[in-house]
């Protein structure tokens, strides 16, 4: 059967002054779908999430995320997306439960479904030993679980996950991919941005963006026959370097 | 010895940053200290910088003890912490010249050592450091550590956050440096770095698992690893885990690594049991370990 799609995006573009930097990007991703948007740094990953989580107004170009447009209906997507980055995650000065209430409360959930939500989280991660403790004492690993769940509270269709693993121990950050197929098994939508190459191939498809724009986009299988490289570590060497 | 490091312990209130920790590092190596996020590397390098005392346990580093003689080694090390530590109101130039100064050294003296990761951010030499793109921050940092001529080098996650095409060139750049006799510890949450260095330590919360050459410590890896390939990998994934003896199960790229604690495995049997499990496509090949294996081994 085939999936709905999610997020469509049309000739995409964002410039600064001179400088494009998203220079008319165009893909479209299934309900479901783990996505891996990948790229060198200052390759225009970040500029193009922006647009796509309704903070960044398009130079030109259209694109619709959950089902809303991302000039017009900027707010709608924010409710209607999760995201969570390695740079702002959680409020370190609150406990877990605390944190997920506040994010539930941003979310405009109501008390009990919070409580109902934050108990689940818990239980799920097995947190129960700390889940009154600040989340800043917390190993990073837990912290970006924890994140990652916070990100899902309110059923997002679509979740942005920009470099959820950097730094992670092995273990994990095997552990943390495991959460991203449940996800995505239950129908959430992943899109993610990794420097580990071999995530790349833990996705459904996998973007390469070059020089703000998308050079390569197919399934991981696909790509390292296409670009006859043994691992997607290749594939992004090959490309990238031109 | 360039640096020796013989049973360091250092606890912060409750945590217990270091566990009796010993290494050495021989003259011009090229020493990796892999871990993750937490695991003590950075404290390690700020007791090697004299930044940071021990709890208990000696050290000395390009022959200098860290208590006694720390004004010797601020003079004989470079340091590139993980955070960046450029003034972002000086311009690259600046930066450097102060560095270069406060080591009562120039520029001009040193420069054949900095010249070839230089010139590559010579053209922005006017641009305030807070400026610059992650990559060309990284590079003056590095020519920041080398402006003294140091006998060794600390670097402190270089390549972290940093993306394939950019950390196989900051690679690049460490292997020449080491030619030139520097001796070069570096710190990487990336397994897949540990292969570029002459010999690594493989750390996990404050303790070091093991010690050896990246070929030496693939080698030890205790059991038979086996890629397993099904068409859903979280399906894959949870019925691998109900094997009645599975030992591990680890996504790794495009396949599951699987090892089983059974002497009398047969693939045959678990290939029956995925396909008895619903799953497509299936194929188990016997695979090499690699340096991710052995950490999560030992980790575990």
């Amino acid at each position: 059967m085939e999936q709905p799609t999610v997020i469509t995006v049309d000739q995409l573009t964002k410039k600064f002054g001179a400088f494009t930097a998203v220079n008319a990007i165009s893909f479209d991703v299934k309900k479901g779908e783990i996505f891996g948007f990948l790229g060198a740094n200052g390759a225009g990953k970040t500029t193009a999430i922006k647009m796509l989580i309704g903070i960044s107004k398009p130079t030109a170009g259209k694109a619709n995320v959950a089902g809303f447009d991302v000039t017009t209906q900027a707010e709608d997507i924010k409710k209607n997306i999760g995201y969570m980055s390695q740079k702002f995650a959680l409020y370190d000065d609150l406990t877990v439960k605390e944190n997920s209430a506040f994010f539930g409360g941003i979310y405009g959930l109501s008390r009990a479904k919070i409580k109902e939500k934050s108990n689940e989280l818990i239980r799920e991660l097995g947190l129960q030993k700390v889940e009154n403790q600040l989340v800043g004492a917390l190993p990073l690993g837990w912290k970006q679980k924890i994140s990652f769940s916070v990100a899902l509270l309110h059923n997002p269709k679509v979740v942005f996950l920009d470099e959820p693993t950097g730094g992670v121990d092995p273990i994990t950050r095997r552990q943390f991919w495991e959460m991203i197929y449940k996800a995505a098994d239950a129908g959430t939508t992943i899109f993610v941005t990794t420097h580990y190459m071999d995530e790349a191939e833990y996705c459904d498809r996998v973007s390469i963006m070059v020089n703000g724009k998308i050079e390569a986009l197919d399934t991981p299988q696909n790509l390292k026959a296409d670009f006859k490289a043994e691992n997607m570590n290749d594939v992004f060497l090959k490309l990238a370097r031109g | 010895m360039s640096i020796s490091v013989k049973h360091i312990s250092k606890s912060f209130k409750k945590v217990q940053a270091l566990q009796d920790i010993s290494l050495a590092v021989g003259q011009g190596e090229l020493f990796g200290l892999i871990g993750p996020d937490g695991a003590g590397k950075t404290t390690l390098f700020r007791i090697l910088t004299t930044l940071l005392l021990a709890d208990r346990g000696s050290a000395s580093v390009a022959g200098f003890d860290v208590i006694n003689q720390y004004k010797e080694i601020r003079n004989s090390v470079g340091y590139m912490p993980g955070k960046f530590s450029l003034y972002h109101d000086l311009t690259v130039e600046e930066n450097l010249v102060f560095f270069a100064t406060i080591f009562g050294t120039t520029l001009e003296e040193n420069y054949a050592l900095i010249k070839e990761i230089y010139v590559q951010i010579e053209p922005f030499k006017n641009r305030r450091a807070g400026k610059l793109s992650g990559g060309m921050k990284q590079k003056l940092a590095l020519c920041c550590a080398l402006i003294h001529k140091p006998k060794v080098l600390f670097l402190d996650e270089p390549t972290t956050g940093v993306d394939p095409v950019s950390r196989k060139e900051f690679w690049e750049m460490l292997k020449r440096l080491q030619q030139k006799g520097i001796t070069i510890m570096v710190s990487t949450p990336y397994m897949d770095e540990a292969a570029l260095c002459d010999r690594v330590g493989l750390i996990q919360n404050g303790r070091i698992l093991e010690i050896d050459t990246p070929q030496a410590i693939v080698k030890h890896f205790p059991a038979t690893i086996y890629n397993v390939y099904a068409h859903n990998m979280y399906r894959l994934i949870q019925v691998l885990k109900t094997f009645p003896t599975n030992h591990s199960v680890f996504p790794f790229g495009a396949f599951v690594h699987y090892t089983d604690r059974s002497p009398e495995f047969n693939p045959k049997e678990l290939h029956a049991y995925l396909i008895t499990a619903g799953l497509r496509d299936v194929t188990i090949e016997k695979t090499e370990p690699t340096i991710e294996d052995t950490f999560m081994e030992l980790a575990r």
